[in-house]
């Protein structure tokens, strides 16, 4: 298993310094927008991956509330780790109560 | 620069949090504590750390586990271009910036409005985060059983809300993009394995803004 998981380490590491090994001058305005722009889409498909999906299904659970709240404390400018324990907090009260 | 930095340990705690699962779930899988560690180390990546221990779970053959995980890690490679242009690390600072560049520390540094604080934000949270999911993965993997799911805790719902603040100061003139991105990987979801839906969006980036 020690073995599978340093290939495996080695693998992800590839596409790391993969971008670091472009050549500055291959990197045009395009593709700096580009990597600007993918960081944003990911961020997002990542919330709301995490949000409304449970295994390959769309569910709405106690999850859903937990993030209705911590938008509108980022919206308010709540500090960071405060809302991130908060949406935590929201959560697990929910399921506390069954949702 | 106080406040990047905070913003850094912030983000560093929060992702510990969900180290703590991560931990606990590759201990449940089965996986001894030095390969759960060496995930944490080495792979240091929590999309392609979950894949991989979700595919040992589902009794996967170890290809396949390094498949996924390789390939969940690409977005990886899209953070180092915008990173490298950042950053411009040389020699080995070139080899430890490419194992810190993850969601967070990009996202954070993406956050920021000058290059001062770009750079910062990457290093502050690169290495909070570092430090952060190995202590939490260590913790996570020894007292698995004794703090339950961490669905229990709400530490999903964590994780939203943590990408949420990394990417809500972005979303300034990116709304319709976001929104987009949002969509198609929840509807992706419906169909195709876990991990590549959020990747398929990565066509939506490829689509120029346009200009008004």
């Amino acid at each position: 298993m020690t073995l599978t998981v340093i290939l495996a380490s080695l693998a992800v590491f590839s596409w790391k310094i993969l971008g670091y090994l472009i050549p500055q001058r291959w990197i045009t305005t395009g593709i700096r927008l580009f990597s600007e722009r993918v960081t944003v889409v990911l961020m997002a498909a990542l919330v709301a991956v995490q949000t409304f999906v449970s295994e390959n299904q769309v569910e709405f659970d106690a999850r859903v509330p937990a993030l209705g709240v911590a938008a509108i404390l980022f919206a308010l400018r709540v500090p960071y780790i405060l809302v991130v324990i908060l949406a935590a907090a929201v959560a697990a009260g929910f399921r506390l109560l069954g949702f | 620069m106080k406040r990047v930095l905070s913003t850094s340990v912030s983000v560093g705690v929060a992702t510990g949090l969900y180290g703590i699962s991560f931990g606990a779930l590759a201990a449940v899988t089965g996986l001894d504590l030095l390969s759960i560690m060496l995930l944490s180390l080495l792979m240091f990546s929590g999309g392609s750390q979950f894949a991989f221990i979700g595919v040992i779970a589902a009794g996967g053959a170890p290809v396949s586990a390094i498949t996924s995980a390789w390939l969940l890690g690409v977005r990886n490679g899209f953070y180092a271009i915008r990173l490298n242009s950042v950053l411009a690390p040389r020699g080995l600072l070139k080899l430890i910036s490419a194992q810190l560049s993850i969601d967070e520390s990009n996202g954070v540094s993406a956050a920021q409005e000058d290059l001062k604080s770009q750079r910062v934000g990457f290093w502050a949270t690169g290495i909070a985060v570092f430090v952060f999911w190995n202590l939490a993965t260590l913790l996570g993997a020894l007292a698995g059983d004794f703090l339950g799911s961490a669905e229990t805790w709400g530490l999903d719902a964590a994780a939203a809300a943590a990408f949420l603040g990394l990417v809500w100061p972005r979303l300034k003139g990116n709304k319709v993009l976001a929104l987009s991105a949002s969509v198609v990987a929840v509807v992706g979801s419906l169909f195709l394995p876990a991990g590549v839906p959020v990747l398929l969006t990565v066509l939506l980036a490829l689509i120029p803004r346009r200009s008004n």
